[in-house]
């Protein structure tokens, strides 16, 4: 193996790291569910695998969609492709994604002839206030009073305690939604925009924390699912590849998964 | 019965069980081999290590087993045996009325056999209705809104069959109406897990009561605001039971929300056997406290009194059985296998 395969192979890791699963808001990675990446000079195909044969076909579209859209946003891949492995809908799901169509096409009977927009629109606010509650939660175990996270700006948020990764991935959720562009701006809003307040803040937290249990139900079982799905041929093929080293991967995720 | 460390006796009602075949000789095709394998997976994912079962053994187990795991060894007093058919996974279905009442025939006093119907089906879903009343006089229906049928993916309790099936329910006084919401997948544009279809049955049929499985997880917030609304809604515990084992501070969060918007009269236990046995689960249970601070955000516990509602007294009350004299008839006649 020569080294700018390698390194080529550790940037498609990379790009597959930005894929989220939109129903967790965890990375792909993250979850195990890439199993391979074969890289054939300028074309890449991604094998990717959810946790059970039933997962929910728009879900998997979704995902299958953004690793063709990551790994392709590399400037020497000139084409993307997955292979969606045990899937009741493999098929039709692979055929659109792969040729770049949208997902009414591959289920025009099944979804009145709409596509994702609104389900996309659902996740990313649940992803929003997921992250959001972690920082909050973090902010009140730090000390910080109602009245003083009410009036917080990002710029007072970044001088806090709270932990950068923590803090980076509510930042990217706060301005991709345009809720907030400068440092001196409230750091805290609702979905709609509406600033939180000193008073709303216990009943804001508790919807947070409903929105958060519904995603670690189904992000609990997931890991879990996966790790009874694949044991055998985890153990058949549990070897370290090369992008494990790499990555500092070793020993390989599946079996450091719960 | 489970007794207390106290010596305090439960009578426990297992909200959910199946008596499935998902062997190999009866699946009709792949979906049916991933279908077994799924539940296996849950099996195995949420279970102590050293409550997992070999794979054939839990792809098909004996009427003794389910008599010994629920009733020898387990705790349960009374299980409520829910029909999934899967006609288009397996040939003579994953669960089957007419099996289960071979199996339940030695110990009829503990089990309760709800039914299954198809509203796809039209008129003979009617018909098949009226077949179950006269033929096993049912207390109750499992319905499985993700089922396939055909080139259909998935139903709604909203539709207009389904409407008529409940109609005819209220008036042969079949009252209760499990749902099991799985990921159904039609329309495919919109959320897989929604469930507000039951908020239009449950406003529409107030005689019937809707027991919702696995408590509409992973839309917990949508479940616990339709059972504020709905007199008629409760929520059975399977699948959201087993994370006291592997997610236990994670439990006592779903178990307080549970308890403060639904209530402890409307909560029932199940251990939604084969995939899981009721004996650890009920253990744990009895001796689980919600962690403290979780506790004083609701301002709920899980009290011995609402410990003793969901393990019997609830389910007791929605089927109608009288628990002393019930417990009467059990000690009169005690639960037997073969030797092994």
């Amino acid at each position: 193996m020569h080294g700018m395969c390698a390194e080529r192979e550790a940037e498609v890791w990379q790009a597959l790291d930005r894929v989220t699963d939109p129903e967790l808001d965890e990375a792909v990675t993250e979850m195990g569910f890439v199993e391979n990446v074969e890289i054939e000079g300028p074309s890449v195909l991604v094998s990717f695998r959810l946790p059970t044969y039933w997962c929910s076909p728009n879900f998997a579209f979704l995902m299958c969609e953004g690793i063709v859209r990551e790994v392709g946003r590399l400037p020497w891949v000139a084409r993307a492709r997955v292979r969606l492995e045990d899937h009741m809908h493999a098929e039709e799901v692979m055929a659109v994604v792969n040729d770049g169509r949208p997902f009414s096409e591959a289920f025009a009977g099944l979804c009145d002839g709409d596509d994702l927009d609104a389900l996309r629109e659902k996740f990313a606010e649940k992803a929003f206030q997921r992250r959001q509650e972690a920082v909050l939660l973090r902010l009140r175990a730090l000390g910080h009073s109602p009245e003083a996270i009410a009036a917080m700006t990002l710029r007072e948020l970044e001088f806090t305690e709270v932990e950068e990764d923590r803090l980076a991935r509510y930042r990217e959720a706060l301005t991709g939604r345009g809720l907030a562009k400068w440092p001196g701006d409230l750091a805290f809003r609702d979905w709609a925009g509406v600033a939180l307040t000193a008073e709303g803040l216990p009943a804001h937290l508790a919807t947070l924390r409903q929105v958060r249990l519904n995603m670690e139900f189904n992000g609990t079982l997931c890991q879990g699912l996966r790790g009874a799905r694949y044991k055998e041929a985890v153990e058949v093929d549990g070897e370290p590849t090369l992008v494990d080293f790499i990555l500092g991967r070793v020993p390989p995720r599946p079996q450091a998964a719960r | 019965m489970y007794i207390t460390p106290e010596g305090k006796e439960i009578f426990v009602v297992d909200g959910h069980i199946h008596f499935w075949d998902g062997s190999p000789e009866n699946q009709r095709n792949i979906h049916g081999k991933q279908f077994i394998e799924c539940f296996y997976a849950y099996h195995n994912a949420l279970s102590p290590a050293e409550q997992r079962w070999e794979k054939s053994h839990f792809e098909k187990y004996s009427a003794d087993d389910v008599y010994r795991d629920l009733f020898i060894d387990g705790p349960d007093d009374m299980a409520i045996i829910q029909t999934t058919v899967l006609g288009d996974f397996y040939k003579t279905g994953f669960g089957c009325i007419k099996r289960s009442h071979e199996m339940a025939a030695r110990a009829k006093d503990r089990f309760i056999i709800n039914g299954s119907y198809d509203p796809r089906d039209g008129e003979q879903a009617l018909e098949y209705i009226h077949f179950m009343k006269e033929t096993y006089d049912i207390k109750g229906v499992k319905l499985y809104t993700a089922e396939w049928k055909g080139e259909s993916k998935g139903w709604k309790l909203n539709d207009p069959w389904a409407y008529k099936c409940f109609e005819l329910l209220d008036k042969l006084g079949i009252r209760n109406v499990h749902i099991h919401k799985g990921p159904t997948i039609i329309p495919l544009n919109k959320d897989a897990f929604d469930v507000h279809d039951v908020d239009y049955c449950a406003t529409d049929f107030q005689n019937l009561n809707f027991i919702v499985e696995h408590c509409g997880q992973p839309r917990l917030d949508d479940f616990c605001w339709i059972a504020v609304q709905e007199t008629n809604v409760y929520g059975g515990l399977a699948v959201v039971l087993p994370f006291i084992h592997s997610r236990p501070r994670y439990f006592g969060e779903m178990i307080a929300e549970l308890l403060f918007w639904v209530g402890p009269d409307k909560l029932l236990f199940s251990s939604d056997y084969a995939i899981w046995t009721p004996k650890w689960l009920v253990e744990k249970f009895w001796a689980y406290q919600i962690p403290e601070d979780i506790a004083a955000e609701r301002g709920v516990q899980l009290t011995d009194e609402i410990k003793e509602k969901i393990l019997g007294l609830n389910a007791a009350k929605l089927y109608d059985i009288d628990i002393e004299d019930r417990k009467a008839k059990l000690r009169a006649d005690p639960v037997r296998i073969a030797a092994e």
